[in-house]
């Protein structure tokens, strides 16, 4: 509730001004059936045309008057709920988009989506609703009894104590609702990962024609959706039968009292119909209320899993960083470029070690290759130079300073990086390439021509304003490694990072693409993870990494002198022709 | 970024009517739970009728003056105005709960109708749609039309009922004046309408607007790492920016004119109540009516005109319901996979034989990657597959399994053409591991299991043995029921891949495909499942596409694919002394 009001504050000109509108279009809507009890009761007896014609067109006027104040102050509302879920929104996206890699792990793709969408949508809603129902039904309730006070107040008294009472009750069941919603926006978040899993491994699913198994499971999680919303509803139908019954309880209790009161001359009998008119007001203003809970109880819900990420801490904090004595008295270029200072890491705190104790520096131009088997760590590697991930013990320096000391941007723009499950977006190759950076034109297409794309996007009808379809569908496995690494080649970046980025192109374009690093980018630090010895046997150093941790390191030379895995990995790629 | 492709997916015909009906068929299956609504609805309302007579006689009573009030019939109405309205209260509870479980047992339908659907599609749709942009009809599309559902169709009844009711009794007091009803009802039908027709638009603008943005949210949040490793997220920022104004444009200006409805109608109802006052004291002026007449035909036109005016705010309700509808349908009318054809074949006990027959293809009907190609392959034999990126190697495979169908052409698997067989029988000839791995959010366990329904804990562990990842798996905090997050968490591309080979040992098929299979995996595994492959796969006809011409010196038969032709093929040995394209593929190999 904090969240949005937070976000309509800014409005708060606008929201009063609406609501001023919206005040006196209610007014307006309460003059009018007191005008027409006036004619009827007074006017029309009175047996001439004029006042009667006079009085009905003075009602026309106010209704005219009232809808023009309704509709301001509706269009007033759209408005505000407009600019403030605009601002809601973009403070999410910008929030989620800048989350630590953990911390998105933690939130998972799918709900950080739906709290994108649908959950926005919902306090959308609620923020156009309150502006209007939630002016309306309290003025309409308040007028009402304010109107029954003057006229009896022991017998309004009846309707007050009812009143609080009854607000109480729906203000109790709607924060119960709250949970209930909860839990049905995250069973709503079941159903969307599993339709996202099937549309991501349709391929898969047809080939081991896998669809009845895809559909139960499908069902029961649409099942399991369906209960816990029935759930929250019937609770939450509550509320409205409820009040009706409270007013409607009080109502005989007026009745009764009045009688009392007749008996003993306190009232008129007259004034116990006009309560019975008012009373119909009063239902239909907390019929409308009720709505406003109800609508309260599903934003709250998902404001509150918006507001999780919003006020998430930010949990890679950057350090202050003063240089020590003995770095700043180095000059820069005899510093290690990178440097890895017994590093051990783990993601997550009960999971076993997935680095121990890497230690290693590279220096400035120099490149190096990690080999090693699936799993033994390569990415991790790469996960802690970045900062995605904060190391458990160690530190990782760049320039002889902690990553950690770097503002996230400037630290991620030191690098071009190729990932393993890398993507291209549904947009064109030249804007996959210069990816938002402003590049110049030559850069781009510089960069194509290195990464060996230059080739392939000459033959395209529209060329570099080919649009890629969504997830680079509409391209080959080759072709598309080969624009990402033409987009980390790009800005000439200090540091180059292929973490198995050529694994879909021929050997050939391989071979083509290396003798092209070597050429134009010697003077970039570049660390290239392969599964190819070819791919890395040229460069200044090889580390050999086996679970979790550095096995050797050396030239190719050295390695296939010492190290074992090497020397077997050499053999059983290179097979029978070493010789050529 | 804005021109994105997606917006061709916008501003397609709209079809109310055919909406309507669709939405009615949906409807029509709870016609009995509605009917019984709708008898309640009935009931509840003549309740809700009694109610204010009762107290009009308990008042009668008391009006009897001080001192002289009966206070035993007092009582008697006073007791009989609680039990109405208890049991009033309580109709409308279960009107309401009723209304509900079908609201969500509608939604729950439709959901399972998309999904249903969404199997049956040609992967081709799969390939064209954003993921983000099929969600959002199952999150917010569905869920709109069930809310407005649930809440809007119980308002609607009941009004009918009151507006059939009150209109019976107001021509049963003055015919005349209820001729002033004949202007306004069709004032407000009129108005509701022409603002219909611009706000349906909108609204469906508005619903496309919101796949739109969950297209564009989907796709960045998956390149989460990609848009922090170029400090990019400014500028992604920047693009939803505009996608979201867009987005929030929409919102405002539907409900711009959407809200203008209901006050509006306010409006018309008003002016009809002040012409009743004037007309009606017209006619009292020339003794036609009574001025008791009049006070009633006013208490009732309200109770006419209430439910119209709610009729009319709930119609903002009902053009989104329409326009999000309107997208669902659209889903459920996408052309689905087709057919297999009348007494298809059901493939058994294939012996992998697979022969194509001059088959050319192109995604595009208009720009063909596959030219005349012609290929025999006998059981058990293995054939590779290679040539540079983009000669059309994945491409084979989309058709092998019929993902795609040929533009011309056959493919027969033991003779019979993959268009005689049933596609269920046709691809559960083949096993496959493909480029893009795909694990889903469950155990490990399975994720291997997958292709084997009721598979033992036995064959599951000896399929990741002979995949080389019984030990990795072993190694996990809980073993083989360690589940794997969304996406494959943290699980690296090779791992994700070996499990997938693991899944495909289990599954029991003739034809085993690989498509780049191994090129994720370090070679010395790979070894290792080349050998274990090489016995399993030894009565099996066995599709290889890998990049690594290592792995593939052994293949029976060696198809060297350029720009969607069969430059040369043979076996390794008379390639190599062919010296032609496949000799300068392979040396480049060696080149450092």
């Amino acid at each position: 509730m904090k969240l949005i009001w937070k976000y309509m504050k800014p409005y708060l000109g606008t929201i009063s001004w609406g609501m001023t509108l919206k005040f006196l279009g209610t007014l307006g809507e309460l003059s009018l059936p007191y005008i027409l009890e006036h004619i009827i009761d007074t006017i029309v007896p009175l047996g001439k045309l004029r006042p009667v014609v006079l009085w009905g067109l003075l009602m026309i006027v106010m209704a005219l008057l009232t809808r023009q104040l309704n509709i301001g102050a509706n269009r007033t509302a759209a408005s505000v709920a407009r600019r403030s879920i605009y601002h809601l929104r973009d403070d999410l996206f910008r929030k989620t988009v800048n989350l630590s890699g953990s911390r998105f792990d933690a939130f998972s793709l799918p709900s950080l989506t739906s709290r994108m969408t649908s959950d926005s949508y919902n306090v959308q809603a609620f923020m156009l609703r309150i502006q209007t129902l939630g002016i309306r039904a309290p003025i309409m309730l308040l007028g009402g009894i304010f109107v029954t006070l003057t006229m009896d107040v022991a017998l309004a008294g009846i309707l007050c104590i009812m009143v609080p009472l009854l607000i109480f009750v729906v203000f109790f069941i709607t924060l119960k609702g709250v949970p209930l919603y909860t839990r049905v926006q995250n069973r709503m978040d079941d159903v969307v990962r599993i339709m996202r899993e099937n549309i991501i491994g349709i391929r898969v699913v047809k080939a081991l024609s896998k669809e009845p198994h895809e559909i139960r499971r499908y069902e029961q999680a649409n099942d399991d959706l369906m209960k816990d919303d029935i759930h929250a509803g019937v609770i939450m139908a509550i509320p409205g039968p409820f009040m009706q019954l409270c007013l409607n309880v009080g109502l005989t209790l007026v009745v009764y009292v009045g009688a009392l009161r007749v008996n003993g001359g306190q009232t008129e009998p007259g004034v116990i119909l006009a309560f019975l008119t008012y009373f119909n007001l009063i239902l239909q203003a907390v019929m409308a209320l009720n709505r406003v809970f109800v609508m309260y109880s599903k934003a709250k819900a998902s404001a509150d899993r918006i507001g999780i990420v919003l006020e998430d801490l930010p949990d890679q904090e950057v350090i202050p960083w003063t240089a020590d004595v003995k770095t700043s008295a180095t000059k820069a270029s005899e510093l290690s470029h990178i440097r890895f200072d017994h590093v051990s890491f783990r993601y997550g705190d009960d999971a076993e070690d997935s680095l121990t104790d890497i230690h290693f520096s590279l220096d400035h131009g120099n490149s190096l290759g990690i080999i090693g088997a699936t799993g033994c760590g390569k990415t991790t590697v790469i996960n802690l130079l970045m900062r995605f991930y904060d190391a458990r013990e160690g530190r990782v320096l760049i320039d002889g300073r902690d990553v950690r000391s770097f503002p996230k941007d400037d630290l991620h723009r030191k690098f071009g990086v190729v990932f393993q499950n890398d993507i291209i977006f549904a947009d064109t190759l030249f804007n996959n390439i210069d990816f938002g950076r402003n590049l110049a034109k030559e850069d781009v297409e510089r960069a194509a021509a290195d990464a060996q794309a230059a080739g392939f996007i000459g033959e395209l009808a529209e060329g570099y304003d080919h649009p890629a379809a969504i997830k680079g569908a509409n391209l080959s496995g080759g072709q598309k490694q080969r624009v990402m690494i033409a987009r980390a080649l790009a800005a000439k970046p200090e540091i180059l990072i292929l973490d198995d980025a050529s694994s879909a192109l021929d050997y050939q374009t391989d071979a083509k693409l290396r003798t092209t690093l070597r050429q134009n980018y010697k003077d970039i630090t570049t660390i290239m993870i392969a599964q190819r010895i070819s791919s890395v046997m040229h460069l200044d150093q090889i580390m050999v990494m086996e679970e979790g941790k550095i096995l050797d390191m050396g030239t190719h030379e050295e390695l296939l002198e010492r190290c074992d895995l090497y020397r077997t990995i050499y053999r059983s790629q290179m097979g029978s022709v070493t010789n050529v | 970024m804005a021109d994105r492709n997606r917006n061709r997916q916008l501003n397609q015909p709209k079809d109310t009517k055919g909406t309507i009906r669709r939405l009615l068929i949906y409807i029509m299956a709870y016609r009995h739970v509605l009917l019984l609504v709708m008898l309640l609805c009935i009931l509840s309302n003549v309740l809700s009728l009694f109610g204010p007579s009762l107290a009009g006689k308990a008042i009668n009573e008391a009006a009897a003056g001080a001192g002289k009030v009966n206070f035993s019939s007092v009582l008697y109405y006073v007791r009989r105005m609680l039990l109405f309205y208890v049991s009033s209260a309580l109709l409308s509870y279960v009107i309401n709960v009723i209304m509900m479980h079908v609201g969500r047992w509608l939604g729950n339908r439709m959901r399972q109708d998309v999904f249903h659907k969404l199997m049956k599609l040609p992967v081709s749709y799969f390939d064209r749609n954003q993921a983000g942009d099929i969600i959002s009809r199952v999150s917010y599309d569905i869920d709109v039309i069930t809310t407005s559902f649930s809440t809007d169709l119980v308002q609607i009844m009941t009004n009918v009922v009151t507006v059939g009711g009150s209109l019976i009794m107001m021509l049963l007091i003055s015919p005349r004046l209820v001729l002033i009803t004949l202007i306004t009802v069709p004032l407000a039908v009129f108005y509701t309408r022409r603002m219909g027709r611009i706000t349906k638009p909108l609204f469906s603008r508005r619903s496309a607007k919101y796949g739109e943005m969950n297209g564009y949210v989907e796709e960045m949040f998956s390149g989460h790492k990609t848009i922090l490793a170029y400090a990019h997220e400014d500028a992604v920022a920047e693009d939803f920016d505009a996608i979201n104004a867009d987005a929030a444009e929409y919102f405002y200006k539907s409900e711009y004119y959407g809200m203008t409805i209901g006050p509006s109608v306010g409006f018309i109802n008003n002016l009809g109540l002040s012409l009743i006052c004037m007309f009606g004291s017209i006619l009292y002026l020339y003794k036609q009516v009574s001025l008791g007449q009049i006070s009633s035909f006013v208490l009732y036109s309200r109770k006419f005109s209430g439910p119209i005016n709610e009729i009319a705010n709930i119609m903002n309700e009902l053009y989104s319901a329409l326009a999000a509808a309107e997208r669902v349908f659209r889903l459920l009318n996408e052309e689905e996979e087709i057919p297999d054809v009348e007494n298809a074949k059901v493939l058994k006990e294939v012996r992998g034989q697979v022969e194509i027959d001059h088959l050319s293809f192109g995604y595009d009907p208009g720009k063909i990657i596959l030219h005349d190609l012609n290929l025999k392959v006998k059981p058990g034999e293995m054939i590779a597959i290679v040539g540079p990126t983009g000669a059309g190697k994945t491409t084979i495979i989309n058709l092998l399994m019929r993902f795609y169908d040929p533009n011309s052409g056959t493919i027969r698997v033991d003779g019979v053409g993959s268009r005689e067989v049933t596609r269920e029988s046709l691809r559960k000839a083949y096993a496959m591991v493909l480029q893009d791995t795909w694990v889903f959010k469950g155990t490990v366990f399975d994720n291997i299991a997958y292709g084997k329904e009721d598979a033992t804990m036995e064959e599951v562990v000896a399929a990741a043995k002979a995949a080389r990842i019984h030990s990795y798996i072993k190694r996990l905090p809980k073993g083989y029921q360690t589940v794997i997050g969304e996406d494959g968490g943290n699980i690296s591309k090779g791992q994700k891949q070996m499990l997938t080979i693991a899944r495909a040992f289990l599954y029991d098929a003739k034809i085993l495909i690989l498509d780049e299979a191994t090129s994720n995996v370090d070679t010395t595994t790979e070894q290792q499942i080349q050998k274990a492959m090489r016995d399993l796969m030894a009565d099996k006809t066995c599709f290889v596409i890998a990049h690594r011409l290592s792995t593939i010196q052994n293949a029976d038969h060696i198809l060297v694919l350029d720009h969607g032709d069969i430059v040369e093929q043979g076996t390794h040995e008379t390639l190599m002394e062919a010296k032609g394209f496949y000799y300068d593929l392979y040396q480049s190999q060696f080149v450092s």
